[in-house]
């Protein structure tokens, strides 16, 4: 049994996180500059929250559907497996020097990226601003 | 109703350089102590543009800056198509060496950012007489890569639009939106693989380690100053590699990233005005 499991404060926080990433779709479609930057893009991938994947379906620019895992042999072009931690730190409106940027992430070994780069790299800094997207939730709860 | 110039002023001059003529650009602004202004990698000389509008520097420092070869507005040498452009430590410290002389620059102050940070750590092993004084920002004598350059240079991959996104990470969150995205806009506009070219420099030519011990801050005051949101040379990077020199100095920039001048110019101001109003004063 994962320690996530028995720690009723780890369970709070992974509830909190998911809440801001289930949030991604409304987050991202109703950001008409980032749906603009996103404009080729049409592929699935995957945001790991910890054990838990999320498949993330991108259309044009927006997210056509966004679904919570595991799902048996989906596949998906790439995947970024953040730990929880790392996505507190991360979407915090003003995050730590260190917490505040994906590479700088991978760079500490917070967060793990695999499968096919292209789309990724092609595309990066619409994947970045994605992935921030829930940052606004907390500046807007302050 | 008459323009409102700017006192910067931009110049072309012909310069050897590696037994090539290179036609190069540079900017100035300023009178009184030379003080030569070294880009970022893929960037080019407007990172300093903030540094030459500033009277409280021109007052008493020239501000120049120049484009390196094949940034900019400079150009790359003749016969360029037929090679990969690679920027090395002898290079990069014949240009800046070269570009005092040929504009007889008294025992300027040359200050660098990144890479320009890294050969200010050279002219400081190798030239430290011919300057008054050295400030290396983002400076460390290496650092641990953060990504694959191959993914900076493909037909298939949108150059600049990869460079920008990859550095957009190492700009501070408190940066302005109009500062971030100038100078991201910077690296939208670089040459293909003008950036990745400079990365050897970097990453595979440039490893000081086995000469930083070699810096007499004596004979050429070192100050290095890195932002506390710069990842790729953390400031940690930086104090260990003045760890090795004695009487360099350490400042750590609050809420600056790896691109202090151009990210946020009036954060930066802050820590640099004090440098350079010691320099004049010693």
């Amino acid at each position: 049994m994962s320690a996530a499991a028995t720690d009723p404060s780890a369970n709070r926080e992974h509830a909190a996180l998911a809440m801001k990433i289930e949030q991604l779709p409304q987050l991202v479609n109703e950001d008409a500059d980032l749906v603009r930057r996103g404009a080729w893009i049409d592929l699935q991938f995957q945001i790991g929250l910890g054990a838990v994947p999320y498949y993330v379906t991108v259309a044009g620019g927006r997210i056509s559907a966004f679904e919570r895992g595991p799902v048996l042999m989906r596949s998906s072009r790439f995947q970024i497996h953040v730990t929880a931690e790392a996505w507190r730190k991360f979407w915090e409106p003003i995050p730590e020097p260190g917490w505040h940027d994906l590479l700088a992430l991978t760079k500490r070994g917070a967060a793990r990226i695999e499968g096919d780069l292209h789309p990724l790299l092609a595309n990066l800094q619409y994947f970045k601003d994605l992935l921030a997207a829930p940052r606004r939730l907390s500046s807007e709860a302050r | 109703m008459p323009a409102k110039l700017e006192p910067i002023v931009g110049r072309y001059m012909t310069l050897s350089l590696s037994d090539r003529p290179h036609r190069l650009y540079f900017e100035e602004a300023g009178k009184g102590i030379p003080l030569v202004c070294l880009h970022t990698a893929g960037a080019d000389g407007r990172q300093f543009r903030h540094l030459m509008l500033d009277e409280a520097i021109t007052a008493h420092y020239r501000v120049l800056a120049f484009d390196m070869p094949w940034h900019g507005k400079s150009l790359p040498p003749e016969g360029w198509q037929r090679e990969e452009y690679r920027l090395t430590t002898a290079a990069y410290t014949e240009m800046v060496v070269a570009f005092c002389a040929a504009l007889e620059l008294e025992r300027p102050v040359v200050m660098g950012c990144s890479i320009g940070g890294r050969i200010v750590l050279n002219l400081a092993i190798e030239h430290a007489a011919r300057f008054r004084a050295l400030i290396g920002l983002e400076a460390a004598d290496f650092q641990q890569p953060w990504y694959d350059t191959a993914w900076l240079n493909r037909p298939d991959v949108h150059g600049g639009e990869v460079c920008a996104a990859l550095v957009s990470g190492l700009i501070a969150p408190q940066s302005p939106d109009v500062s971030r995205h100038e100078t991201l806009w910077m690296y939208k506009q670089g040459g293909p693989g003008v950036f990745k070219g400079d990365l050897y420099f970097y990453r595979v030519d440039g490893d000081l380690r086995p000469k930083i011990g070699g810096i007499d801050t004596k004979v050429c005051p070192l100050y290095l100053l890195t932002g506390e949101y710069d990842f790729s040379c953390t400031p940690d990077d930086t104090a260990r590699t003045a760890k090795s020199i004695p009487g360099a100095e350490v400042t750590v920039m609050q809420e600056c990233g790896h691109f202090p001048m151009s990210e946020n110019p009036a954060q930066f101001r802050r820590y640099i005005l004090p440098v350079l109003d010691r320099i004049r004063g010693s």
